[in-house]
């Protein structure tokens, strides 16, 4: 890898008006400008305020239950036969994914702004508990907005946030699933700007989404770079991540992007395979454009319609991706490959039965790279994947397409 | 002078009042677009708003999200909308045109490329829902290059320093949105829209339209009474949805709904 980013260089992205080079942005309408740039104003005051990331940093440790472990697969690693695999053990969490981090930040700048009404839109649904959570503790109303098709794969979680007292709206436009549940949470808002918080789920969206969720996020990262000294010696080797909007995966990558020695993989999710169209893999086989308030890596026919995705997990299943993703694909310093529903499902099969850990199907992406990568790698380096989220919810599917009824 | 200036200067000086109704251009069928157009002219509009379909209108709600998946059913490309307008230019050299849609689409095809595909085919104004100013550095100078108006949104959420910055952008219009929602809903406040219309009205010598929630003759006189125009859309779109199956009855129904509003609008002026 030969792409040096510098402290000076990262830290002056994104610009002030939220771009990645020639990703982000605000493309949203008039309505929601001033609450974004509310929003942007009230969080770079918070990000430098001790209190609040105190605050932050209390919440992680005593209601996450961070650090979450950086693992020592050891017989993942006998059996692939090449670098040591390591997992990051963001299943862990409490509520099981990554996407709680995000959550508690978020939910911390509502009660700060005032905001008593909470938002979200939820693909997997591991968003949507995650906000569902936040949101019971703090005694905040939330409602969640989820596709069709999504509520009925991920019949689980929907019965979680409703039990955390959130009311799910199943939206039925378009395709059915997280695009169309995000456009949905952006009509919400609108109409109800004045007292709503919107709590994106991922690293996309208008600024200062992006950047918010990413910092967020990188609790990931940071904490990977002091376990790996620490119980290595050294850094990793390789980080591996899925990306669905990119969450998890910015989380991991960001503090390491100085670390030309790192490299750096997302993996997409191939569906039934790129050739076939039938996958939701923007950054493998799109091509910028605008979308849900950013510009980035999307699937979209010759038109600017923004096509259909396919992937078996609902989690990944989105046309576009997190523009900073976009901009650390174009300067060549994280490299985006994909994985399709077969590989991934055995990916999950493999971690559960080799180190009885069972990831979500979106994870199982990961795993199903990492492995292949660490085959290629020497003995003596060290591959971290990240186990973003845990298996569960994907109980009923994976029985489905065994065959079998639970 | 372009097209859209000409006519807001006409309607002024005759203290008369733009009636401005949108379509989703290719609703029900790409093939009765042009006569609907001519049949909203007909019915007394002054400016059309065409709008382009797109697959995910985030600021729409879902009367104007069904036209959209009803348009793309058949496959309705961008091109194809500015061919529609070339189409009604052969029998309307007059009545402005403003192409009303999203940004991606005019993304893939190329600004540059869309913009002289516009002009050429008598479009006069171009209005981007998902494209504040900020983010309109490299596209809106293609715009005005080619004498094709850019118009931008206001919201109730906008403040004073962005209403006059972003007039400074525009020409040909302002659209006041009257209230914070999607296309459709029902929640307009004709005194909040007149108290906020007359604060633009202090800030930019531009003609202020005002849209969403005017859905007949008594709402687009109350709003018509305050603004300088008023743009009618969902309650059209309806009406197309309604009366798919048979055009001729569709254009009754679409005349029997618009010219209502022209009347009010123009009682005012007596």
């Amino acid at each position: 890898m030969s792409v040096k980013l510098t402290e000076e260089m990262l830290s002056a992205l994104p610009d002030a008006r939220g771009h990645f080079g020639a990703y982000g942005g605000r493309f949203v309408s008039e309505t929601l400008m001033d609450s974004l740039m509310t929003l942007e104003k009230e969080y770079l005051q918070m990000k430098n305020d001790p209190e609040f990331q105190a605050k932050f940093d209390k919440d992680l440790a005593d209601y996450v239950g961070r650090p979450s472990p950086l693992y020592f697969a050891e017989r993942l690693t006998r059996e692939t036969g090449g670098a040591q695999i390591w997992l990051k053990r963001e299943d862990l969490n409490h509520t099981g994914a990554h996407k709680v981090n995000n959550t508690i930040g978020q939910a911390l700048l509502a009660s700060f702004l005032g905001k008593k009404r909470i938002i979200a839109e939820t693909g997997a649904g591991q968003h949507g508990v995650a906000t569902a959570t936040v949101c019971a503790r703090l005694g905040l109303e939330c409602h969640v907005f989820m596709g069709a098709e999504d509520v009925q794969r991920q019949s689980l979680n929907v019965y979680r946030m409703k039990l955390l007292g959130a009311q799910v709206h199943a939206v039925e436009s378009g395709t059915r699933t997280l695009k169309d549940a995000m456009n949905d949470a952006m009509r919400d808002w609108v109409s109800h700007v004045d007292d709503t918080f919107y709590i994106i789920g991922t690293v996309a969206g208008p600024h200062p989404y992006p950047l918010l969720v990413r910092d967020f996020q990188s609790v990931i990262g940071r904490e990977i770079r002091r376990q790996a000294m620490e119980k290595a010696g050294k850094l990793p080797d390789a980080l591996v991540a899925c990306v669905g909007g990119g969450s998890n995966a910015i989380g991991m990558f960001y503090p390491f992007l100085g670390d030309e020695n790192v490299e750096l993989y997302g993996v997409e999710a191939g569906g039934l395979g790129i050739e076939t169209g039938q996958h939701a893999a923007p950054l493998c086989a799109g091509r910028p454009g605008v979308l849900h308030g950013n510009r980035t890596y999307l699937m979209e026919d010759e038109n600017g319609q923004i096509a259909g995705t396919h992937s078996v997990s609902a989690g990944l299943d989105y046309p576009g991706v997190g523009p900073e993703h976009a901009w650390l694909k174009d300067i060549g310093r994280a490299h985006y490959v994909s994985v399709t529903d077969n590989e991934a499902l055995d990916g999950f099969r493999m971690l559960t039965r080799v180190e009885g850990i069972m990831p979500a199907l979106e994870t199982a992406h990961a795993v199903a790279y990492g492995v292949k990568k660490a085959a290629e790698m020497d003995k003596d380096q060290m591959l971290v994947i990240n186990i973003s989220g845990r298996g569960d919810k994907d109980i009923h599917t994976i029985a489905q397409l065994d065959g079998i009824e639970i | 002078m372009s097209r859209i200036e000409g006519v807001m200067k006409a309607l002024k000086e005759q203290n008369r009042k733009a009636l401005i109704p949108y379509i989703t251009a290719g609703d029900p069928h790409p093939d009765v677009t042009v006569d609907l157009m001519h049949t909203l002219v007909r019915a007394g509009a002054d400016i059309i708003e065409l709008g382009v379909p797109f697959s995910d209108p985030m600021a729409d709600g879902p009367v104007i999200q069904l036209a959209c998946e009803r348009s793309l059913k058949h496959g309705t490309s961008l091109r194809q909308v500015i061919g529609m307008v070339k189409e009604f230019r052969k029998q309307d050299d007059q009545t402005p045109v403003v192409l009303m849609g999203y940004l991606n689409p005019m993304e893939a095809m190329g600004y540059e490329v869309f913009a002289e595909a516009a002009a050429d085919a008598g479009v006069d104004g171009v209005l981007t829902v998902d494209l504040p100013p900020e983010e309109a550095d490299d596209v809106a100078p293609l715009f005005t290059k080619r004498n094709l108006d850019a118009i931008f949104l206001l919201a109730p959420t906008t403040i004073d320093e962005r209403v006059r910055a972003i007039a400074e952008h525009s020409s040909g219009y302002v659209y006041y949105v009257s209230f914070k929602g999607v296309t459709g809903a029902a929640k307009i406040n004709v005194d909040e829209v007149a108290e906020k219309v007359a604060h633009i009205h202090e800030m930019t010598a531009l003609p202020v339209g005002v849209g969403f929630g005017i859905r007949d003759a008594e709402t687009a006189a109350a709003v018509g009474r305050v603004s300088d125009g008023v743009i009618v859309g969902s309650v059209l779109v309806d009406t197309i949805a309604r009366n798919q199956a048979d055009t001729e009855e569709l254009k009754r129904a679409l005349t029997d709904l618009l010219h209502p509003m022209r009347e009010a609008l123009d009682s005012l002026a007596s």
